[in-house]
């Protein structure tokens, strides 16, 4: 049986033209950019056109890309080098509640370490609200870091607001774009962003290749010490194909973007519309509207997202969850509780991200499987008994759950 | 992830469902840590002639469910009490490191019904 993939945010699989344009550069075109030779000079030129590709799907030049191997050390880069740097200007970090733990972990990190950090709420659809960043900068604050679209929930923040909001306050603005870049139109410029993580897996490209954008004449210091690759930002040996896979990964997004979408959100909208209609007591997550194009995410009450995953995968498709359980520090998905979900519903957390390769017949598939999987484990739930028999008294008990006891 | 003897009760788990009237009901966990269940049994001359559960949970907090009511129909109360989480792991071929808080409540889900029961006898 074919399986079903909708867990494009844990892996994408690479495309076809990025494999070949990578391959020459694992035995072929084996040389290292900092190599003056001949085999040096090729490695120097591949290493210089990637860097050009990334940056035009960013609006961005190309000496403002530093490549890294993944958007945790995108990020890390950014927050410590950012807060090394402007130490002496100020103390006060802001970041949003829902930032992936690469940001989140940093940022309290830096709290123990002499900084204060302030971290901003978002509402119900998962938005920071520009207002609330403005209100929460203070007269030492040095950076802001808040993502330009959440992995977990689909929303797209109104970053170029927060953005206008940081440059007119003189605060170094980063945004976490791991989940936007390449997958939607992304304009540095246009954003008022100083900072900004990028991942390849996003758009089709190889895993371990990731960038940071940095504007020019911004300083950040580098985090890994050694030679002076990567503009004296991130030392050691440029891991090339995969610098080269993302660089044509980056091509082929700027020039398909539109069409990829409009497939991406045609399949997106009808498992919007349809589950729902399918498995009663289901809650999107989430902005409605303003939502990455292959995102679809429900919480589904009276039930727990490992058995759903687990059903699922017996019947051929893959999917997330963002429950307790399914985390492998059997916490419910920050994400959810900071948008106001109570726990029960978090732990019904489902969470499909459609890449290229998904079609209608996919959907069907996930729309025939889902019923009856969430029948049978509601079957087995006390939750659901209880909700059956007394529903003012279920809600009222979940009200009053908010703390583990066991 | 699992064993095949995990996925085995996940799958098709025994005694699924409610006693009515039952002798004792016992509850642990909350939505909050992630698993919730709930324990019935019905005895009958010092045994344990039913036990059912419904799971709120992973996969693991279903097998565990299933096994450890598996494990109890049958045996005396004093037997039944003598269930260990470690017993009903090991039954199950194992657990993940990261579950094993799961085998716990299992048992201590059992143990608390069968209290139950002879809290109310007592009374």
């Amino acid at each position: 049986m074919k399986r079903v993939y909708f867990d494009h945010a844990a892996a994408t699989p690479v495309d076809s033209r990025v494999r070949e344009a990578m391959l020459p550069f694992f035995s072929e075109r084996f040389g290292n950019p900092q190599s003056i030779y001949s085999e040096g000079a090729q490695a120097k030129e591949a290493l210089d056109l990637s860097r050009g590709q990334v940056a035009q799907l960013l609006n961005a030049e190309p000496e403002e890309i530093t490549f890294t191997a993944s958007g945790s050390e995108s990020n890390n880069l950014a927050l410590k080098g950012i807060a090394s740097a402007r130490r002496d200007k100020g103390r006060h970090i802001v970041v949003s509640a829902i930032e992936h733990v690469s940001v989140l972990n940093t940022a309290r990190t830096l709290g123990r370490n002499g900084f204060a950090v302030t971290e901003v709420g978002v509402d119900r659809l998962g938005l920071v609200d520009p207002a609330a960043v403005k209100a929460a900068i203070r007269k030492d604050t040095i950076l802001v870091s808040v993502m330009a679209a959440s992995i977990e929930v689909g929303t797209m923040q109104p970053a170029a607001e927060i953005g206008r909001v940081c440059r007119e306050a003189g605060v170094v603005f980063h945004s976490d774009a791991a989940a936007a870049a390449g997958a939607v139109p992304i304009d540095v410029r246009a954003m008022n962003v100083d900072c900004l993580t990028l991942v390849a897996q996003a758009f089709g490209g190889p895993k371990g290749a990731a960038a940071l954008f940095v504007r020019k004449g911004l300083r950040l210091p580098s985090q890994i010490e050694g030679g002076n690759q990567e503009n004296n930002r991130r030392a050691g040996s440029e891991d090339l194909p995969a610098i080269v896979g993302m660089g044509k990964a980056a091509e082929l997004a700027r020039a398909e973007m539109a069409a990829r979408n409009a497939a991406l959100a045609v399949l997106r909208d009808r498992l919007i519309r349809e589950l729902p209609v399918r498995v009663p007591h289901v809650h999107l997550t989430g902005h409605p509207e303003q939502r990455l194009p292959g995102h679809v995410s429900f919480c589904i009450e009276f039930v727990e997202g490992e058995g759903m995953l687990l059903f699922l995968d017996d019947a051929g498709i893959s999917v997330a969850s963002g429950s307790a359980c399914t985390s492998k520090a059997l916490k419910a998905s920050h994400v959810l509780l900071a948008m106001g979900l109570p726990h029960s519903l978090a732990q019904g957390s489902l969470m499909l991200t459609l890449g290229p390769e998904n079609t209608d017949e996919d959907v069907n598939r996930l729309l025939a499987a889902l019923p009856g999987i969430v029948e049978r484990l509601r079957a087995m739930s006390p939750l659901y008994a209880q909700f059956k028999k007394d529903p003012a008294a279920y809600q009222a008990r979940l009200i009053q759950e908010k703390e583990c006891h066991v | 992830m699992y064993s095949e003897k995990v996925m085995d009760h996940f799958r098709n788990p025994r005694n699924v469902g409610e006693i009515e009237n039952a002798d004792g009901i016992g509850e642990v966990g909350n939505p909050v840590c992630g698993d919730m269940m709930t324990f019935y049994v019905k005895v009958e001359d010092g045994r344990l002639k039913d036990v059912k559960f419904k799971t709120f949970g992973c996969g693991a907090a279903i097998a565990v469910s299933s096994m450890v009511s598996e494990m109890a129909i049958g045996k005396t109360v004093e037997e039944a009490l003598q269930i260990t989480n470690a017993m009903v792991a090991g039954e199950l071929g194992g657990l993940p490191p990261n579950k094993l808080h799961c085998s716990n409540l299992g048992a201590d889900a059992l143990h608390r019904a069968i209290e139950d029961y002879q809290r109310k006898k007592e009374k």
